[in-house]
């Protein structure tokens, strides 16, 4: 019978684990979804990136106040990671507090450092809560949140605080049990942490027995809360925390103002220039599509981007189209991608070879109106912490409107004859191109 | 004063120093002409060799490129790259931001391989060695001034600081606008949106800079791109301040400020 909570433990551990690992293998598999694009270059910069930007955080140092607070969660959630461990290990093992020996006075001042924490990512969440529901930030407020995003961030926060919740009680309780010398706390004796010794005036009225329940219940709590955590991720924004390394090293190193050449079409342009460089046999290459479409043309770091995007809203804050009532949203670009992606895998779920043909992310997702608001300007770019580029999508969808469905403004198509005619973008004979010199 | 096409170098067996890339702006924007001619009065001034391509220059296919059109895009690449090429030039001085993207980023891996400088880091290594001085009492020396970044210099190639030490030469005060350097918000003429109207909006884009511009008290609002200039001009006429202040490129002030 004692090996009974052990068990339990890991069978929940194993479901945990699997449910996770078939997610993320779903996700891994829409992400390949996209065209091949070969990122190998310059190893030592790309981890560069990592550690500046992903690790670092660098981009959101922009905002030191906001830097140093989502800092505190994410070092929250990273350290207090280490406590985990052990609380894995107990419930595997059935030992309790397994570390406590081992590290001896250590010990006391890692968990109290863990306290800490937990005590200052309460406070960031709670602001973090603040800022979004009651101060009701612009970024937060923006349509582009409604329905399922805004709850989502919301859920994340208050599961957050939750769990950290849960684990100064049950630290509270046990160092309480310690002190009556009840059970089997008594074995390890640490002494009052940081701060759950504060919860000690409320718990003195319980039984010890009682208390024991509480603890139990709390220690359990805990874990579990953290494996429904990790099995939320993967349908959440917060899968951020762990797609923002990948997508930091996979980010590109070119200046953001060049554009991704079309060797195809360069080619095509090529051979008509020279056609004695054509090659004598046309390969049996299937008739390409020029820009995108769908995810599918897209290229799968493009989609690594849309599952990284915590839909923070910094590009669409900074966006010149989206501050002065234009319909684009650089984040709404990244989330519709991530929608599109998503309905796709689900119906590839269900059917392991056919996939929804019935609606397209261009049109479907994003609209015309959208696509022509962008300037290129690459602002959203540079304000992604997570090296995330809504242009690159913008550019290919643009490419397959003006190429595949011939959709361009009037105004576009008079630019286009005038630079194949004229040469320069506009109705003015190339004749003339030099005449600025007549006047010096 | 003479200029020098490409061609009639050639003839004379002649080869420049650089080819000023004027670009579409420069050579029929009537506005923009006043900075192509500016920036070739420094380099006639300072007795550089250069020549222009003249008639023989083509767009090089940025705004194609933006709205989606790769294959017009292509096609300018292609013919301008030949006769690039086939004058053998290695070093492009160009005065507009887009140009210059195109030229350094675009053009190398479909075969134009060249050193292109944008005229603010030009003019900077003049200023820098010397061979720019400025006048003490020049029109600007009570005014100060604001510039604007250029998406196309800027974020895009991370050229912040030339035109700022451009400007700094003149020695008035300098003052930023609140989104500047790599939150610089942009003008609204860039990916092709020059050559059409807005999307449906609540405001115009050149309006919504022109009001930040404006906000510092500056004078004079220094650009270092045509279509910038073009864009805030418009957006100063709109306020009906362009008694007030001046939209001018760097090339201009330096062009008047020196000896």
């Amino acid at each position: 019978m004692q090996l009974l909570p052990q068990i339990a433990f890991a069978i929940l551990t194993v479901i945990a684990t699997y449910l996770f690992a078939k997610k993320a293998s779903e996700i891994r598999r829409n992400i390949l979804l996209g065209r091949d694009e070969k990122i190998s270059d310059n190893t030592p910069q790309r981890w560069r990136n990592v550690l500046l930007l992903a690790l670092g955080q660098k981009k959101m140092f922009k905002n030191p106040l906001v830097a140093l607070m989502h800092l505190v969660v994410y070092g929250g959630f990273i350290i207090i990671n280490i406590e985990v461990l052990e609380i894995l290990l107990d419930g595997l093992l059935g030992t309790h507090r397994l570390f406590a020996p081992i590290l001896g006075n250590g010990y006391q001042w890692l968990i109290n450092s863990f306290e800490l924490l937990a005590v200052l990512v309460i406070i960031v969440c709670i602001s973090f809560l603040v800022r979004r529901n009651i101060i009701k930030l612009k970024r937060f407020a923006s349509n582009d949140l409604n329905g399922w995003p805004r709850s989502d961030a919301n859920y994340i926060l208050f599961t957050e605080i939750v769990l950290m919740l849960l684990f100064l009680k049950m630290n509270a309780i046990d160092t309480l049990l310690q002190s009556r010398g009840f059970g089997h706390y008594a074995q390890n004796i640490t002494g009052n942490f940081l701060f759950s010794q504060y919860y000690h005036p409320i718990l003195q009225h319980f039984s010890s027995e009682s208390l024991m329940v509480f603890e139990r219940i709390c220690w359990w709590m805990h874990i579990a809360g953290i494996y429904a955590f990790l099995n939320y991720l993967p349908y959440s924004k917060h899968l951020h925390i762990i797609l923002a390394f990948p997508n930091a090293y996979y980010a590109r190193l070119e200046p953001q103002g060049k554009m991704k050449n079309m060797p195809e079409i360069q080619n095509e342009v090529l051979y008509a220039m020279q056609p004695e460089l054509a090659p004598t046999e046309t390969a049996g290459e299937n008739a390409k599509k020029f820009g995108a479409k769908d995810i599918y043309d897209l290229s799968w770091k493009n989609l690594l981007d849309a599952y990284s995007c915590t839909e923070c809203g910094r590009c669409t804050t900074a966006c010149p189209a989206n501050i002065t009532g234009k319909k684009l949203s650089p984040r709404l670009i990244m989330m519709k991608t991530r929608d599109r992606a998503e309905e796709v895998g689900k119906s590839l779920n269900k059917n392991f070879t056919t996939i929804n043909k019935e609606s397209t992310l261009l049109h479907d997702y994003i609209t015309v109106e959208e696509l022509r608001a962008c300037t290129t300007c690459n602002a959203c770019v540079e304000a992604c912490p997570v090296s995330i580029s809504p242009v690159d999508i913008i550019m290919q969808l643009r490419r397959y409107l003006i190429m595949e469905e011939s959709n361009a403004p009037q105004e576009w198509n008079s630019m286009f004859s005038s630079i194949e005619n004229n040469f320069a973008p506009w109705k003015l004979s190339a004749d003339t191109r030099d005449n600025w010199i007549n006047d010096l | 004063m003479k200029i020098n096409t490409m061609a009639e170098m050639m003839a004379n067996n002649e080869t420049p120093d650089i080819l000023f890339w004027v670009g579409c702006a420069g050579s029929f924007d009537a506005r923009a002409q006043k900075i192509t001619k500016a920036f070739a009065t420094i380099l006639n001034k300072l007795s550089i060799k250069y020549a222009i391509l003249g008639k023989e220059e083509a767009c090089t296919g940025d705004p194609a490129r933006r709205s989606g059109n790769e294959f017009l895009f292509q096609m300018m690449a292609y013919n301008n790259i030949q006769i690039l090429n086939g004058y053998g030039i290695k070093k492009i001085v160009t005065t507009c931001p887009h140009c210059y993207n195109t030229l350094k980023n675009e053009y190398p891996e479909l075969g134009g391989t060249y050193e292109v400088v944008h005229h603010a880091t030009f003019l900077e290594q003049l200023i820098e060695e010397g061979r720019i001085v400025l006048k003490e009492d020049h029109p600007f020396s009570e005014k100060n001034i604001s510039y604007h970044d250029s998406c196309y210099l800027g974020r895009s190639n991370n050229i912040y600081d030339a035109p700022r030490k451009v400007l700094e030469a003149l020695k008035t005060e300098l003052v930023e606008m609140k989104r500047c350097r790599s939150n610089g918000l942009c003008c609204g003429a860039g990916g092709a949106q020059m050559f059409k109207e807005d999307e449906k909006g609540n405001k115009r884009i050149n309006i919504e800079r022109t009001e930040e511009a404006l906000e510092t008290g500056a004078k004079v609002i220094a650009a270092a791109c045509p279509f910038c200039n073009t864009m805030l001009l418009d957006g100063v006429k709109n306020k009906e301040k362009e008694n007030e202040v001046a939209v001018l490129d760097i090339a201009e002030l330096i062009e008047q400020s020196m000896i």
